[in-house]
């Protein structure tokens, strides 16, 4: 499989345009409506962060596939990009409540619990890069 | 372009670009009325002559990249269309003038012609411009305000009993019309109790969570108080996964239920009528 689609995050209506994107692309690998609404809420949340912290940048949804001995298993990957501020103390950011915006600072360590996968990399002046992937079980 | 055209523009650049700036300054004055934020004019000036230049100098698909990359931020700020037609017409208008010393009389000739005809097209082209985008920008409005009307209702069913069905995505400048309504409509129909039905809102995400938190925390300072209904049970897993606690917030499964707790809690119950077997609650 090679779906792939890039979403723009600049405004609101880019947040919910990738929410969009990733719904459907959950729905065609065959993801049930609990996961549907696992993967919607993560990318509803790297999105909003990267309008938040750092302006714009872009969301990737794309189908994986990984095979281990026989099995082959298909997911969904969430890559959230920006060239914003970056993040000082990751360590920080994935505690629960920890937020400097107001928020409820539950976006981060809530995308990590509705993911399978997750990985931060972040550059402090330089960007954030977020990946996450949901494996279809 | 013809190579020498590309010459003059670039041989006579300072020249060109401060007449342009001159220019641009009196369509800022009279065409727009001073209605432009004068420090935007000046950056979008600067960008819109150096995305001007580079469309001479690069390859087409890397001006065409510029281009669509200023207008993408212009249009993001809600700058006008005609600033662009208008900017590179008095462009062409200068390049022209500035060409004219440059050629024989016979084409010189004919170079007026152009010119003439040219101001005549230009000045429908501005009209076409205006009038089309005055009538995107007046649908929009109305869209908009009827969009406002419909986001978040707050409805009065019973005495002291009012509901805000939520219908769609929640974005900040929702978020506030929620926040608003509530606090207006509990004190203007005298709620003591809301109910917030979320079945139709797509995705609960931390923000609109906190947002109906916030909201919440409100409407009790008013003296009323909130129930969250129409939690669908995957939106109920995704909260539980974000670690959000709504234990101490009161919420109910369905709206009827919801409306079944909101008249307890001012005493009232719905009871059925003697020979009213037809009617259920
Ligand atoms: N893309 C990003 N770039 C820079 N900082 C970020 C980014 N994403 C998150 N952060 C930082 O991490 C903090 C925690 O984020 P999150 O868990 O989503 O909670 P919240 O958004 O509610 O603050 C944010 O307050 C912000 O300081
Ligand atoms: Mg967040």
């Amino acid at each position: 499989m090679s779906i792939q689609s890039s979403v723009e995050v600049q405004t609101e209506w880019g947040i919910v345009s990738a929410r969009q994107a990733g719904r459907n692309l959950a729905k065609e690998i065959g993801f049930g409506g609990v996961d549907q609404a696992r993967i919607t809420t993560a990318i509803s949340e790297l999105a909003r962060n990267i309008y938040l912290y750092a302006e714009k940048g872009e969301i990737v949804i794309e189908a994986v596939e990984e095979t281990r001995g026989t099995q082959k298993k298909k997911g969904i990957k969430i890559t959230a990009k920006d060239r914003g501020p970056g993040i000082k103390n990751i360590r920080e950011v994935m505690e629960d409540g920890y937020t400097t915006s107001g928020g409820l600072g539950a976006g981060l360590p809530g995308v990590r619990r509705l993911m399978d996968d997750f990985d931060v990399d972040s550059v402090m002046e330089e960007g954030t890069t977020i990946t996450a992937i949901k494996w279809l079980r | 372009m013809h190579s020498s055209v590309v010459q003059a523009i670039n041989d006579h650049q300072e020249q060109l670009v401060s007449k342009w700036k001159e220019e641009m300054a009196r369509v800022q004055e009279e065409y727009f009325e001073n209605s432009l934020p004068d420090d935007l004019v000046f950056t979008n000036n600067e960008e819109f002559i150096d995305v001007l230049y580079s469309s001479v100098r690069l390859e087409r698909s890397e001006a065409e990249g510029k281009i669509k990359h200023f207008a993408e931020r212009l249009i993001q700020t809600d700058w006008p269309l005609s600033y662009f037609t208008q900017g590179m017409q008095v462009f062409r208008r200068i390049v022209t003038a500035y060409i004219v010393p440059y050629i024989n009389n016979a084409e010189r000739d004919s170079v007026r012609l152009i010119v003439e005809v040219e101001e005549w097209v230009d000045a429908i082209v501005n009209q076409l411009v205006d009038d089309y985008s005055d009538s995107w920008i007046k649908t929009l409005e109305l869209q908009q305000m009827a969009l406002n009307e419909l986001s978040a209702p707050l409805i009065p069913v019973f005495e002291k009993v009012s509901v805000m069905p939520l219908i769609g995505a929640i974005d900040t400048e929702r978020a506030k019309l929620i926040m608003e309504n509530l606090l207006d409509g509990i004190i203007q129909h005298r709620s003591q109790v809301v109910l917030i039905d979320i079945t139709g809102v797509p995705v609960v995400d931390t923000m609109v969570a906190n947002h109906i938190i916030q909201a919440s925390k409100a409407v009790r300072l008013v003296g009323a108080e909130c129930i969250l209904v129409g939690i669908r049970p995957e939106i109920a897993q995704t909260i539980v996964n974000l670690g959000i606690d709504l234990s101490t917030f009161p919420t109910k499964s369905s709206l009827r239920k919801g409306i079944e707790s909101a008249l307890e809690l001012t005493q009232r119950k719905m009871v059925q009528i003697e020979n009213g077997a037809e009617w259920r609650a």
